[in-house]
C-alpha cells in the first residue's frame, strides 16, 4: 500500500490527488433525525390530535351557535300570486310600470346584539363564472375615462354602448343588484341601516377611484328609451364616485361559489327577542330568468363568522375519530405486539421463501 | 489487428507495423473484427474520397478550401448564436414543445385562462434556468478552446522554423515538435532525431494508456529535412474519421509510394517523448481531428424507473384527458340546457351592447373551447417539471456519489465518475452483474510465477531475490512502469543457466529464455536512467522481465534487430518475420536470424493453439509434452496465466519457401491478412515443445468479500473469462464466487447437439426454479457458448443461467460477452449491469443497462465506454448496495410525490370547475399557478430526493439482501401509483370541501376562497413530504419549513402588490389571514387529508412490515450497539445474532 502510494507520487508528482475531501455533508453523514412511527408515537400523536381538536371544535359549535340568524326568502311570496309561470314572472320582473314593494315581516328569536348584518343571499347565482369574473376593468375602476381602450377590452360584451364606452364597464356592474330593504319596528318606528362601511377599505381607497363617476351606464337609462334588454340591475348615482357606491364595491367582489351573501347594510341597534320587524322589499333584481332563489338574512356575527355548525361538527368528528384510533392502534399492539426491529418480519427470513437468500 | 491494413512495401517496414495493442495474453482476445481486415486500402481510398495533402504546399492543399483549419471549438455557442441555437437545441425536448402549444393556446381570447405573462412564466422560467445553466458551462469551453489556439508550434515557412499559433496552421504545412510538446494536430511522421525515424509519443490524452507508443517516420522520407532541401510530395489519406487506431493512406515522394499506416500518424493531444524532435505534415487539423472527432458526451440512457415512470406519465395524460373532457361535456349540455335563457343571465349574457353574439359558438362550440381551456388549465397534471427536477436529483446524486471519500484509489488516484447522468437509480436495481475477470476482479498486474520447461517444473520461490541484481554483465537495474521488480526467481532454474550448454536439460532452458526474450514486442527504452520496458501487455512485460532476470536481458529492439544481454554477452538478432498475435491463431512468433546464422522460429501461445494444432506429430517429446500438459493442468487449477513456448530450427528450404511467401504477403494490398496468416500456417507446425510459463494476476484487494455481499444481496454474478475452465473455477473458488456447497453444472460441448443435450439434462435434473436448499453454479465454456447462445437453443441456456445462483463463461470471446449480456437483457425485465476494464468489455459495457468501466491497466476504452468508472471492483459492492439504494429509493419516492404533488393541485381546480359552471374559472390567482410547482412545492422534493436516507450505510452494507428493494421494484410500481392516486383523490377532496362547506352562503370572494386553496394545497403537500420523509438533517428542515414560509411570503407579496396585473388580489389574503376560520381550515384540512394516509402508513407497518421498515427498527434500536462497535471496531453480539453478516467498517479504514 505504501509502496503504491509512494511510486504513483512519484509518478504523477505534478497531478494533485483528486481524494475527496471529506466532510460531513459530502459524506451524507450529517447528523439526522430519524423518526420511526413505533407504536408510542402513533397513540400520542393520535391522541394529541384528538386532545386538540374536540375543544376546538367545542367552542367553534358554541360560537355558531351564539349567532342568531333571521332567514326569509321572498323571491316568489313577494310576487302577486296569480304569477306562476317562469314567463310571467320574467314579464312581471321587468315591468317597470308595476309597483313591486313587498312587505313582510319577521320575528326576532333569540335577542341580536348590534350590529345587525343585513345581508341578501342568492343562489344559482354563478357569480364565479369565467365570462362573469373577466368582465370588469379594474383599471377604469381606478382611472375612469382616462382608461385606454385595450384595458376595456376585457369589459366585453358590455365594454361600450352608443360607440362609447360605459363607465363602471363589463357585467358585473350591469348586474349590480337593486333589491332594497326598508325596515321598521311595528311601531312603525323605522330602523335605521347604515350602508357605510359594508365595503372593504382597501376596495375603496385603492381599487375605486374617488374621482371616477358613471357615464353612459346602460341602467341609467330610461327603459322606455331603449331596449329594456340592456337594463341589467341598479342604476348607479352619476354624482357619487365609485369609491363612494359601495353597494357596486361589495356587488364587484366576485362570490366564490354559487350560493353566496352579500352584505347589505348594518343595523346599529340591538333587536330584542320576540319583536317583530316589518320589512318593505323593492322586488325588481331579476332571478327569475335562471330560477334563482332570493334570500333576506339579518345576522349577527361572533368571532367565526356567520352561523355554521360545520367547523365545529367536523373539529369534533376528526377529534373523536382520532382517540378512537388512538385505541384502536392501543389494543392492536397490546394484542398483537411486534417487537421492535423482528428480524423475523425479514422477508429472506420468512417460511416459504423460495427465492431465500443464505 | 489495425495494422494490418497498412499496406508494406519493405520488408524491413513491415516489422514497424508492430500492432497498437501487441501480443495480447490469451484470454483476452483484441477487439473487434480488425484481424480479419476491412475492405483493401485500394478499394477504402477510391478517388472520390480520398483527400490528398501536398507536403509543405498548404496553399495548394487548401486551394479548395475543403479543408478543415486548425482552429477548433468545442464551444457549442458564439455570442450571437446563443440565443437561437440555445433555444432551438432546447426546444427538441419534448416536454418544451407541450409547454409551447399550451401558451399558444393560452393566446387564443377564448381560451385565454391566464393572463399573458402569468401564462409564459412557467416556460420562460426553465428555459432561462437551462440556458443560463449552459451558457455557463459553455464560456468554460470557450476559454479552454482560446487557450488551446493560442498554444504555439514550429511552423516551416519563409524557409525555417518559425513559432505559429495552433489555430493558424492549415493542412499541408510542415511542423516540428520538440520533446514534451503536445501535438497540435495530426501529422505524418516526416522525420524524427532518430537515424531510424522513431518516435515515442504518449497518448495519455487519447485513449487514457500511460505506455509510450512507438510511431515511424517512412524510410523515404526520413532522410529529408526541410531546413536542407523542399520536400516535394504529397500525402492521399482517407477522409476524417474518429477511428483512432486505424489510418490509411500512402506517401508519394521521389516518385515512389509508400503506404502509411496508423504507425505513421501522430494524433492530436499525444505528447512527444524520448525523442529530441519530430518533423511532420498536416493531414488532419483542427475539427477534422480524431481526437475531435472522437469527443463526443457521454451517452443517454434511459433508466428503467423512467421508462415505468413513462408508462404512468400516460395514465397521467389520460386522467387530464377524462377531467378535460368531463369538463367540456359538462360545459356543452349547461350551455345547450340554458341555450333559450343564456343571453338574460346575468351572468353570462351571450349577446353584447350592438346585440352581436359575443364569444358564444353553441353547446358544441363552448364545450370544444371549454376542453381546450381545461387542458390550459390543468397543465401541470403532466408533471412536466419532474424531468427537470429529476435531472437536478440526479446532479445532486452523482455530487455526492462522486465526493464519496470510501470509492477513492489511492494508488490509481481515481475517484468514481459519473458518466451517464440519467441512470442513478437504475444502480439500486441490478440483477445479474457480467463481470470481466482480467483486470476487473484481478489486478492485471502480472507476475512471473513458475516455468514448466522441458517437462520439468521450476516453482520454487528463492525468497527476496530481487532483478537486476541476477548476473547481468552491467548491472543496470530494470524497472517497468507497472511492473514491481519482484520476480519470482527459482535457485536450480538459476544455477542451470551457470552451467554449460551441454545437457539437453540446459538447451532446453537457454531455448526457453530465448523465446522469453525475444518472441515479444516489447520495446526498451533508456533515459538517463534504468532501461525501462515498454510493452503494451502487462503479460509480455512480466516475461521480458523474468528473462532479464535469469540473465536474458532484452537491450534493444529495431525494426530489424534484437539486441539481448545473455548471461553478460551481447547477443545481436535479425528479424525475419514476425507474425502477430492473432484471435484465430492465439499465438505470436517471430523468424530471427542467429548470430550463427541460422534461422529460428520462436513461437510463443495460448496453450491449446499450440498444443492441438502445432504439436500434432510432437512424439518424439511425448514425455515433455504430457508433463507439461500436467503442469499447465496444475497451473490453471491455481488460477495462473499460462502460455506455452515452443520453437523450431528452420531448415534451408522451409525458410525459403516461407520468406517467398511472407514477402509476398506482407507487401499485398489485398487479402494480406489471409495471405500471412497462410504464410504463419507454413512454418507452424512440427514445434518443438519447451515447456510453459505461468503469470501470476492477483485478485483486487477485497473481492472475494465484494462478491459474497453482492451474492447475498441476490445479485446474480457471471463471469465472462477468457481463461480455461480449470483456471475458471479456481478463480471462482478463490473470489468467493463458488463455495464449496454449490453445486456444480459443467457444460462443455465441441457440437451443437452434445450441447442441447447437455444442457437438457442440467434441466431436467436441476429443475428451472432456483431452490433454496440447493445452490447451482453452471460453467459454460465458449465452444459451447458458440451453440448455446444460436437462437433455437438460447431458451434452453436462458432457463438453465435462471436456476443458477452463479455462472461461469469461460473460454470467451469479446462478442460473446456481449452475446450473454443482450440475451439476458431480452429475455428478462431484471437490469443487467456489466463491469470490465478492457477494450474487450467495451461491447459488452455498452449492452448492459449498466455499464462500469474499471480504470485499470488496459487504457480507458472501457471507461470511455461507461456509464460509472471506478477505481476497484470492490467499490462496486458500496455503488451498488448503498448509493444504488438510496438513488433507486430517493428517485421513485421522488416520482410518486410529483404525481400525487401535480395531481392533487389539478383535482382540487377541477373541483371547483363543477361549481362554476363548468366555465374554466380558478379561484387561485394565475401568479400562484405558476409558482405552486415552480416555486412554492419544488425545492424540498429537490431536496429530499438529493438527501433523504431510508438506512445507513452501514446498515446497507451489513444486511445485503436490502438491495432486493430495488430489483422487486418495490418502492416504484403500479400497485403504489394507484395508491398513491387513491390518496391524491382523497386529499383533493378534502382541499376542495372543506372550505367548501365551511364558506357556502357566506360572503366569501372568488380570491378569498382561492388565497384560502392556495395556502392549504401548499402546506398540506410540504406536509405530506415531511411526514414522509426520514432523514431530517438541517437542510431538509430549512427546505420544507422554508418552502412553506416562502410560499406565505409570497401569498403576501403578491397581496400587496397594486399593478394592474396585480389589483384584484389586492389586500384579499390580509383579509383572509387575519379571520381564524382561514386558519381553521387549514389545520382540519391537513389533519383530515393526511390521516388516511398516516393510518394506512401505520397498519402497513404494524402487518406487513417492509425488509426497509424492519432494518430502520433495528438500526433505532441499536443505534447505542452500533455506535459502540464502530467505536471499539468488535463485532457485536447482538447484530451477529441478528444477521450472520455483521456490519464491517472495515472498508473505511482501507483506503487510509
Amino acid at each position: 500500500m505504501s509502496n503504491d502510494a509512494a511510486s504513483s507520487s512519484a509518478g504523477a508528482s505534478a497531478k494533485p490527488s483528486r481524494k475527496p475531501k471529506y466532510s460531513k455533508f459530502t459524506q451524507q453523514e450529517l447528523p439526522a433525525c430519524k423518526p420511526l412511527l413505533t407504536p408510542g408515537w402513533v397513540i400520542a400523536i393520535l391522541m394529541l390530535v384528538g386532545a386538540i381538536f374536540i375543544p376546538i371544535g367545542a367552542i367553534a359549535l358554541l360560537a355558531s351557535n351564539s349567532v342568531v340568524e333571521i332567514v326569509e326568502q321572498y323571491e316568489t311570496s313577494c310576487l302577486p300570486a296569480n304569477i306562476t309561470t317562469k314567463e310571467a314572472r320574467i314579464r312581471y320582473i321587468q315591468d317597470d310600470t308595476t309597483e313591486k314593494s313587498c312587505p313582510m315581516t319577521l320575528t326576532v328569536p333569540k335577542k341580536m346584539n348590534n350590529p345587525v348584518y343585513v345581508y341578501y343571499q342568492l343562489d344559482h347565482y354563478y357569480q364565479n363564472h369565467r365570462r362573469y369574473v373577466k368582465s370588469r376593468s379594474d383599471k377604469q375602476l381606478l382611472d375612469g375615462a382616462s382608461t385606454s381602450n385595450s384595458d376595456l377590452d376585457s369589459c366585453k360584451p358590455l365594454k361600450q354602448f352608443n360607440n362609447t364606452p360605459i363607465i363602471p364597464c363589463g357585467l358585473i356592474a350591469w348586474s349590480l343588484f337593486n333589491d332594497t330593504y326598508l325596515f321598521s319596528r311595528q311601531n312603525s318606528a323605522p330602523i335605521p341601516v347604515n350602508k357605510r362601511g359594508i365595503s372593504w377599505k382597501s376596495d375603496r381607497d385603492h381599487k375605486f377611484g374617488s374621482t371616477v363617476f358613471p357615464s353612459n351606464f346602460p341602467n341609467n337609462l330610461n327603459r322606455n328609451e331603449s331596449s329594456s334588454a340592456f337594463i341589467g340591475g341598479a342604476a348607479l348615482n352619476v354624482s357619487q364616485p365609485l369609491s363612494e357606491a359601495e353597494d357596486l364595491i361589495v356587488w364587484m367582489r366576485s362570490a366564490a361559489l354559487p350560493t353566496f351573501r352579500k352584505l347589505w347594510g348594518k343595523i346599529e341597534t340591538d333587536l330584542q327577542a320576540g319583536e317583530i320587524i316589518s320589512v318593505n322589499i323593492t322586488n325588481v333584481y331579476n332571478t327569475y330568468e335562471f330560477g334563482g332563489k332570493k334570500k333576506l338574512v339579518l345576522s349577527t356575527a361572533s368571532w367565526l363568522g356567520g352561523k355554521n355548525n360545520f367547523l365545529g361538527i367536523a373539529y369534533l368528528t376528526v377529534g373523536v375519530l382520532c382517540i378512537f384510533l388512538a385505541i384502536v392502534f392501543f389494543l392492536i399492539h397490546y394484542k398483537t405486539p411486534r417487537p421492535l426491529g423482528d428480524t423475523s418480519y425479514l422477508s429472506w427470513n420468512r417460511k416459504g421463501n423460495v427465492n431465500g437468500l443464505s | 489487428m489495425q495494422s494490418e491494413n497498412a499496406p508494406a512495401t519493405a520488408r524491413s517496414r513491415l516489422f514497424s507495423v508492430i500492432s497498437s495493442k501487441g501480443l495480447q495474453a490469451h484470454d483476452r482476445h483484441p477487439s473487434s473484427s480488425s484481424g480479419a481486415g476491412g475492405p483493401p486500402p485500394a478499394a477504402r481510398t477510391d478517388a472520390r474520397k480520398e483527400r490528398v495533402v501536398y507536403v509543405d504546399n498548404p496553399g495548394r492543399t487548401n486551394e479548395n478550401f475543403e479543408f478543415s483549419g486548425n482552429k477548433v471549438r468545442t464551444s457549442k455557442y458564439t455570442l450571437i448564436s446563443f440565443l437561437p441555437r440555445n433555444l432551438f437545441e432546447q426546444f427538441h425536448r419534448v416536454a418544451y414543445i407541450y409547454f409551447l402549444l399550451i401558451v399558444i393556446l393560452n393566446q387564443i381570447p377564448q381560451l385565454a385562462v391566464f393572463g399573458r405573462l402569468a401564462s409564459l412564466f412557467p416556460l420562460l422560467f426553465v428555459l432561462v434556468v437551462t440556458a443560463i445553466k449552459d451558457g455557463y458551462e459553455d464560456w468554460g469551453r470557450h476559454r479552454s478552446d482560446r487557450e488551446e489556439n493560442n498554444r504555439l508550434s514550429w511552423v516551416f515557412q519563409n524557409g525555417r522554423f518559425e513559432p505559429k499559433r495552433w489555430k493558424k496552421i492549415e493542412a499541408g504545412e510542415v511542423v516540428k515538435i520538440f520533446q514534451d510538446e503536445s501535438i497540435p494536430c495530426d501529422i505524418v511522421l516526416l522525420g524524427t532525431s532518430d537515424a531510424n525515424g522513431v518516435a515515442y509519443v504518449q497518448t495519455i490524452n487519447l485513449d487514457g494508456e500511460t505506455n509510450l507508443k512507438t510511431r515511424y517516420a517512412r524510410q523515404e522520407s526520413a532522410s529529408k529535412h526541410p531546413g536542407l532541401a523542399p520536400i516535394t510530395g504529397k500525402v492521399v489519406c482517407e477522409p476524417p474519421n474518429r477511428n483512432i487506431y486505424d489510418f490509411v493512406a500512402y506517401l508519394e515522394i521521389d516518385d515512389t509510394q509508400a503506404p502509411l499506416g496508423p504507425n505513421n500518424i501522430i494524433l492530436r493531444g499525444c505528447v512527444l517523448k524520448n525523442t529530441a524532435w519530430i518533423v511532420g505534415v498536416v493531414v488532419y487539423a483542427g475539427k477534422e481531428t480524431k481526437a475531435m472527432l472522437n469527443s463526443s458526451g457521454a451517452q443517454s440512457k434511459r433508466s428503467r424507473l423512467e421508462q415505468h415512470m413513462n408508462k404512468e406519465t400516460l395514465w397521467l395524460s389520460f386522467f387530464l384527458l377524462i377531467i378535460c373532457i368531463a369538463g367540456g361535456v359538462g360545459m356543452g349540455k349547461w350551455v345547450h340546457d340554458h341555450d333559450s335563457d343564456l343571453n338574460n343571465f346575468p351572468y353570462y349574457k351571450k349577446r353584447d351592447t350592438a346585440d352581436k353574439k359575443f364569444m358564444y359558438y353553441g353547446p358544441l362550440g363552448e364545450g370544444v373551447f371549454a376542453f381546450l381551456s381545461f387542458i390550459i388549465m390543468f397543465q401541470i397534471m403532466i408533471p412536466i417539471s419532474l424531468y427537470i427536477s429529476m435531472e437536478l436529483v440526479r446532479l445532486g446524486q452523482s455530487y455526492f456519489m462522486v465526493r464519496d471519500v470510501e470509492m477513492f484509489h489511492a494508488p490509481s488516484n481515481s475517484r468514481l465518475q459519473c458518466r451517464a447522468l440519467n441512470i442513478n437509480e437504475d444502480l439500486g436495481q441490478v440483477k445479474y452483474i457480467f463481470s470481466d475477470k482480467t483486470g476487473t476482479l484481478t489486478e492485471n498486474k502480472m507476475e512471473f510465477h513458475s516455468a514448466s520447461i522441458g517437462g520439468v517444473d521450476y516453482s520454487n520461490v528463492l525468497a527476496a531475490k530481487i532483478s537486476g541484481t541476477s548476473d547481468s554483465s552491467d548491472g543496470m537495474q530494470v524497472e517497468g512502469s507497472h511492473l514491481k521488480p519482484g520476480v519470482r526467481l527459482d535457485p536450480n532454474l538459476l544455477e542451470l543457466l551457470q552451467t554449460e550448454v551441454t545437457s539437453s536439460e540446459a538447451t532446453f532452458v537457454h531455448r526457453y529464455m530465448l523465446v522469453l526474450a525475444a518472441c515479444n514486442t516489447v520495446v526498451p527504452t533508456r533515459h538517463s536512467g534504468p532501461l525501462q520496458y515498454q510493452a503494451e501487455s502487462p503479460d509480455e512485460q512480466a516475461l521480458v522481465f523474468a528473462a532479464s532476470a535469469y540473465g536474458y536481458t532484452l537491450l534493444d529492439r529495431t525494426t530489424s534487430t534484437i539486441v539481448l544481454d545473455v548471461l553478460g554477452e551481447q547477443k545481436s538478432y535479425k528479424i525475419v518475420g514476425i507474425h502477430e498475435f492473432d484471435s484465430v491463431r492465439k499465438r505470436m512468433s517471430i523468424v530471427v536470424e542467429c548470430p550463427d546464422n541460422t534461422y529460428k522460429l520462436l513461437v510463443k501461445g495460448a496453450d491449446t493453439a499450440s498444443g492441438s494444432g502445432s504439436l500434432a506429430d510432437g512424439h518424439l517429446q511425448a514425455g515433455v509434452l504430457f508433463a507439461t500438459q500436467r503442469h499447465l493442468d496444475f497451473y490453471s487449477t491455481q488460477g495462473l496465466r499460462t502460455l506455452v513456448v515452443a520453437f523450431k530450427d528452420l531448415e534451408q528450404p522451409e525458410f525459403e519457401e516461407w520468406h517467398e511467401k511472407y514477402k509476398i504477403a506482407s507487401t499485398a494490398l489485398v487479402d494480406r491478412v489471409k495471405l500471412l496468416r497462410e504464410a504463419a500456417s507454413l512454418i507452424e507446425r512440427n514445434l518443438a515443445l519447451l515447456g510453459a510459463t505461468a503469470i501470476e494476476d492477483r485478485l483486487q484487494d477485497g473481492v472475494p468479500e465484494t462478491i459474497s455481499s453482492l451474492r447475498n444481496s441476490g445479485i446474480k454474478v457471471w463471469v465472462l473469462t477468457g481463461d480455461k475452465q480449470e483456471t475458471a473455477i479456481s478463480i471462482g473458488f478463490s473470489c468467493a464466487l463458488l463455495t464449496p456447497d454449490m453445486e456444480k453444472v459443467i457444460v462443455n460441448a465441441n457440437t451443437k447437439e452434445l450441447c442441447v443435450e447437455k444442457l437438457k439434462a442440467a434441466i431436467r435434473e436441476h429443475g428451472i426454479a432456483e431452490t433454496k436448499d440447493k445452490q447451482l453454479a453452471l460453467i459454460i465454456d465458449g465452444n459451447s457458448l458458440v451453440h448455446a447462445l444460436s437462437p433455437d437453443v438460447e431458451e434452453l441456456l436462458f432457463d438453465l443461467a435462471v436456476a443458477c445462483r452463479i455462472v461461469i463463461c469461460c473460454r470467451v470471446a469479446p462478442l460473446q460477452k456481449a452475446g450473454i449480456v443482450s440475451l439476458m437483457k431480452r429475455r428478462t425485465k431484471d437490469m443487467t449491469l456489466a463491469i470490465g476494464d478492457g477494450a474487450n468489455d467495451v461491447s459488452m459495457i455498452q449492452t448492459a443497462d449498466v455499464g462500469i468501466g474499471l480504470s485499470g491497466q488496459e487504457g480507458r476504452q472501457a471507461v470511455m465506454a461507461s456509464d460509472f468508472a471506478l477505481g476497484q471492483f470492490r467499490f462496486l459492492k458500496r455503488l451498488l448496495l448503498v448509493h444504488g439504494h438510496w438513488n433507486y429509493q430517493r428517485l421513485a419516492y421522488m416520482v410518486l410525490y410529483n404525481f400525487y404533488r401535480n395531481a392533487v393541485f389539478v383535482m382540487m381546480l377541477f373541483w371547483y370547475i363543477l361549481h362554476t359552471a363548468f366555465s374554466a374559472q380558478t379561484a387561485l390567482f394565475d401568479w400562484n399557478l405558476m409558482f405552486y410547482s415552480l416555486i412554492y412545492t419544488s425545492v424540498p422534493t429537490i431536496v429530499v430526493g438529493i438527501l433523504d436516507k431510508d438506512l445507513s450505510h452501514k446498515t446497507l452494507l451489513g444486511l445485503p439482501p436490502l438491495y432486493g428493494v430495488g430489483q422487486r421494484n418495490e418502492s416504484y410500481n403500479s400497485v403504489l401509483f394507484w395508491a398513491t392516486m387513491l390518496d391524491t383523490l382523497w386529499q383533493s377532496l378534502v382541499l376542495f370541501y372543506v372550505p367548501f362547506f365551511t364558506f357556502q352562503g357566506t360572503t366569501i370572494d372568488i380570491w378569498g376562497m382561492g388565497c384560502l386553496w392556495a395556502a392549504a394545497v401548499v402546506v398540506l403537500v410540504n406536509l405530506h413530504l415531511a411526514m414522509d420523509v426520514l432523514h431530517w438533517t438541517w437542510i431538509t428542515h430549512a427546505a420544507i419549513w422554508g418552502s412553506i414560509v416562502v410560499s406565505f411570503a409570497c401569498f403576501f407579496v403578491l397581496d400587496a402588490l397594486t399593478d394592474k396585473g396585480f389589483i384584484a388580489h389586492y389586500r384579499v389574503m390580509f383579509h383572509m389571514a387575519s379571520t381564524a376560520v382561514f386558519w381553521l381550515n387549514i389545520l382540519l384540512v391537513i389533519v383530515v387529508a393526511l390521516l388516511p394516509r398516516f393510518c394506512a402508513k401505520v397498519l402497513m407497518q404494524k402487518f406487513w412490515p417492509s425488509d426497509l421498515h424492519i432494518a430502520r427498527e433495528l438500526e433505532l434500536k441499536n443505534r447505542a450497539a452500533i455506535s459502540e462497535f464502530v467505536k471499539s471496531s468488535a463485532p457485536s453480539p447482538r447484530m451477529v445474532e441478528l444477521d450472520d453478516v455483521p456490519y464491517s467498517d472495515k472498508e473505511s479504514k482501507e483506503d487510509e
